[in-house]
């Protein structure tokens, strides 16, 4: 990590550390901590980090955001800082200015289409948004007649359909009827909707490795703390090679995770086959490992972590969440295993090894 | 955090894809000489000497070793890549890999001067094939439990006692083992064992071969009657090799032998499934493809942290178990897969003879080297569990 990502990492971490604490949100049912965090965030420049000074953001760089996101998974922030973090940054592809407050993209699903009409308006079912209910704003990538082009749109001129997803944030569906968009600009060039998810997909990808990182953290010190049969349960074998395969697990989608990311940050162009691998690769992998780890975690808490005042919750159900957002593992597996396939059986390891 | 893994984003440098690409070309003219069969990891011996050779001679075996030892002083990073594309192709390696990754740097480290000069060099050259003598008969991942003893005598020491499941040990020119010179102390079982370089095919050592489940004669057990070992040949502190073991076991730990075993099986169902497949097969190779390129980019990421001269040690034993763990889960994965691969595939009979040899050989990958359950016992001792 290099030093300005530490500082802008840092920076989020203060904020949650002082705004987020896990046992006190978890504890305030009325939800009174959400705006004096994201106040906080505002202030920081976080949200906006994706956007250049000039389209209305703080232009931190693409690793400096990541390197947030990864940290946001670690307080398992329930706000929507990512999907305003990645609306900034569609945004930003067709250079169209970010507004102040919440926002959030769609489709959210490689499923759903928005199509732009002919009369400039939009229509399109988007399922599974996150934190639709939440925003002010949606960024939005549309399909035309002349190709892919992004929107930004008030969420006040769509119909939303509330739900809420495992983790118990906002997940809605979102319903434009010919709404007239505020601003719509043409996609750069080979920017599409798998680019998009793509993105999505390595967003959450790092939020899953950071709430694995915390998994890990509370579990340890927990078996720590924990006496049953008159010792420690982190002294007993079983409990400790348990830990040891969760330690692997968080391991393994950091790893994932991190390495997507660099890649993103550094590409080119975000339509070549390496970044395809990278991306979904870490989507399959955290999504595999936030079932696993999760599975580890409560198991080592026992019936305590399957309480709502305990905070492991907070970290297991949204890790499990996130699988679904930006395409699941097992719809990035078809589309990896697909490419794979296309490519022929000896060009499967000089591709794995170009990275 | 009580536990902040590392595993940073770490990619191989330029001057390593120049590198790949001459391996990749010396490979491909070696099966094109019909010196191996890269779609038969099953072949009788896996032996080479002449190939051991060839290897040495374009400078790939002691490569980050001084010069003046025959080394080419190049980093763990161009070492990553001949090792994994040597692995990748089934190319026979047997003779030069325990020396290459494991004895060299011992002797490095620990053999007096002269010993250097004369083994190395030799090492480097593709000319000498080394085993490992850790295990005995009561003794396998409780390596303190080691009985074989090292007697002194004058002028050096008398071995008697018997080592097992020592891979190589039938063509190897030396081993490096432990054995005991001392009993262990009330304070420390780990104390009284020794590291000494053996020279093999000398009177005094009987190495019987073993059958393995998968019909191959890979490892071995060897007998020590009255065997002597001159005093230079000991590595290291008498009585002290527990001490020694740790740090070189990262770089015996995390490298792509550690999730490539049975690679081969999985470009082979690429090929059985053509161009087109249906779902089932796409999101099978889709998710065993997630997979490889996450171990490839943990091993990378431990290499270049070893480069940088930490001690990740957590990391690279999270990498053999997960890394040993896949790879032997892999070829029942790609099983899975193959019973849907269509009967005109035309290479459906070679991936049904890596499958049956690659389920044969599963089950070693997560024992050999350090089990998973020693494994696992050290990342939780990093977690502070223990």
């Amino acid at each position: 990590m290099a030093e300005s990502e530490n500082i802008v990492a840092e920076t989020a971490e203060k904020i949650f550390a002082d705004l987020a604490d896990a046992q006190t949100i978890n504890h305030d049912k009325q939800g009174a901590w959400k705006a004096p965090l994201w106040q906080a965030l505002t202030e920081a420049g976080l949200p906006l980090s994706w956007v250049p000074d000039d389209l209305g953001g703080s232009g931190a760089s693409l690793a400096e955001g990541f390197s947030v996101l990864n940290v946001a998974g670690r307080h398992a922030i329930a706000v929507p800082l990512a999907e305003t973090m990645l609306a900034g940054w569609l945004l930003t592809q067709g250079k169209i200015a970010s507004p102040e407050g919440e926002m959030t993209v769609l489709p959210a699903s490689p499923k759903d289409r928005v199509t732009l009409n002919a009369d400039g308006s939009l229509s399109g079912r988007a399922r599974g948004v996150p934190f639709a209910k939440d925003a002010k704003h949606f960024a939005v990538l549309a399909t035309g007649k002349d190709g892919i082009s992004i929107a930004l749109v008030d969420a006040a001129k769509c119909r939303i359909e509330s739900s809420t997803g495992l983790g118990g944030d906002h997940s809605d569906t979102v319903t434009l009827d010919k709404v007239q968009p505020i601003t719509t600009k043409p996609a750069p060039k080979g920017f599409d909707q798998t680019t998009l998810m793509l993105m999505g997909g390595v967003v959450r990808s790092l939020q899953i490795a950071g709430a694995l990182e915390a998994m890990l953290d509370i579990s340890v010190r927990y078996s720590n703390e924990r006496v049953a049969f008159e010792k420690k349960i982190s002294k007993f074998q079983a409990v400790q090679h348990n830990l040891a395969r969760l330690a692997g697990e968080s391991a393994a989608a950091l790893a994932a995770a991190t390495s997507a990311a660099d890649t993103i940050a550094n590409a080119k162009t975000l339509a070549n086959d390496a970044v395809f691998l990278e991306a979904a690769a870490a989507k399959i992998r955290c999504s595999e490992a936030a079932e696993k780890g999760s599975g580890i975690a409560h198991q080592v808490h026992g019936a305590i972590g399957f309480t709502i005042e305990h905070i492991l919750h907070r970290y297991s159900l949204r890790a499990l969440a996130w699988r679904d957002d930006f395409g699941s593992e097992s719809y990035w597996a078809v589309e990896l295993g697909k490419l794979v396939a296309e490519r022929g059986a000896d060009e499967l390891w000089p591709l794995v090894a170009s990275r | 955090m009580t536990a902040a893994l590392r595993f940073d984003p770490i990619r191989l440098p330029e001057k390593c894809e120049q590198l790949r690409k001459e391996v990749r070309a010396f490979l491909a003219e070696e099966i094109a000489a019909g010196t191996f069969d890269p779609y038969a990891p099953n072949r009788e011996d896996n032996d080479a000497p002449e190939f051991s050779r060839r290897v040495g001679a374009k400078g790939w075996l002691g490569m980050t070793w001084p010069k003046k030892y025959g080394g080419q002083e190049r980093s763990f990073l161009e070492r990553y890549v001949v090792t994994e594309e040597m692995r990748v192709a089934n190319a026979p390696t047997r003779r030069f890999f325990v020396a290459d990754r494991q004895s060299g740097p011992v002797l490095l480290k620990y053999a007096p001067e002269h010993i250097k000069m004369d083994i190395l060099p030799r090492i480097c050259r593709g000319e000498v094939c080394f085993a490992i003598g850790m295990s005995e008969p009561n003794s396998g991942s409780d390596l303190f439990a080691a009985k074989t003893r090292a007697t002194k005598t004058d002028g050096g020491y008398l071995i008697n006692g018997t080592k097992i499941w020592t891979s190589s040990a039938h063509i190897a020119d030396y081993m490096i083992a432990i054995f005991r010179t001392s009993p262990p102390t009330k304070e420390n079982r780990r104390h009284g064992l020794t590291q000494f370089l053996v020279k093999m095919k000398q009177p005094g050592i009987q190495v019987n071969p073993i059958g393995q489940i998968t019909g191959q004669f890979e490892f071995n057990e060897v007998v020590f009657t009255d065997y002597f070992v001159p005093d230079d040949h000991v590595l290291g502190e008498v009585d002290g090799a527990w001490k020694q073991a740790t740090s070189e076991l990262a770089y015996e730990r995390s490298g792509p032998e550690r999730f490539l075993e049975t690679y081969y099986v999985l470009t082979e169902l690429v090929r059985a499934v053509g161009k087109n497949p249906d779902t089932r097969s796409a999101e099978g190779i889709g998710r065993l493809v997630a997979q490889v390129h996450t171990m490839r980019r943990m091993s990378v990421s431990v290499a270049g942290m070893l480069q940088a001269g930490k001690e990740p040690v957590v990391e690279a034993s999270i990498v053999k178990d997960i890394g040993t763990v896949w790879e032997q889960q892999l070829p029942h994965r790609v099983r899975d897969l193959a019973a849907f691969v269509e009967e005109t595939a035309t290479n459906r009979e070679t991936l049904e003879k890596q499958l049956d040899f690659a389920i044969k050989t599963a089950p070693k990958l997560t024992i050999q080297g350090g089990t998973t359950e020693v494994l696992r016992g050290i990342i939780a001792r990093g977690l502070g569990l223990r």
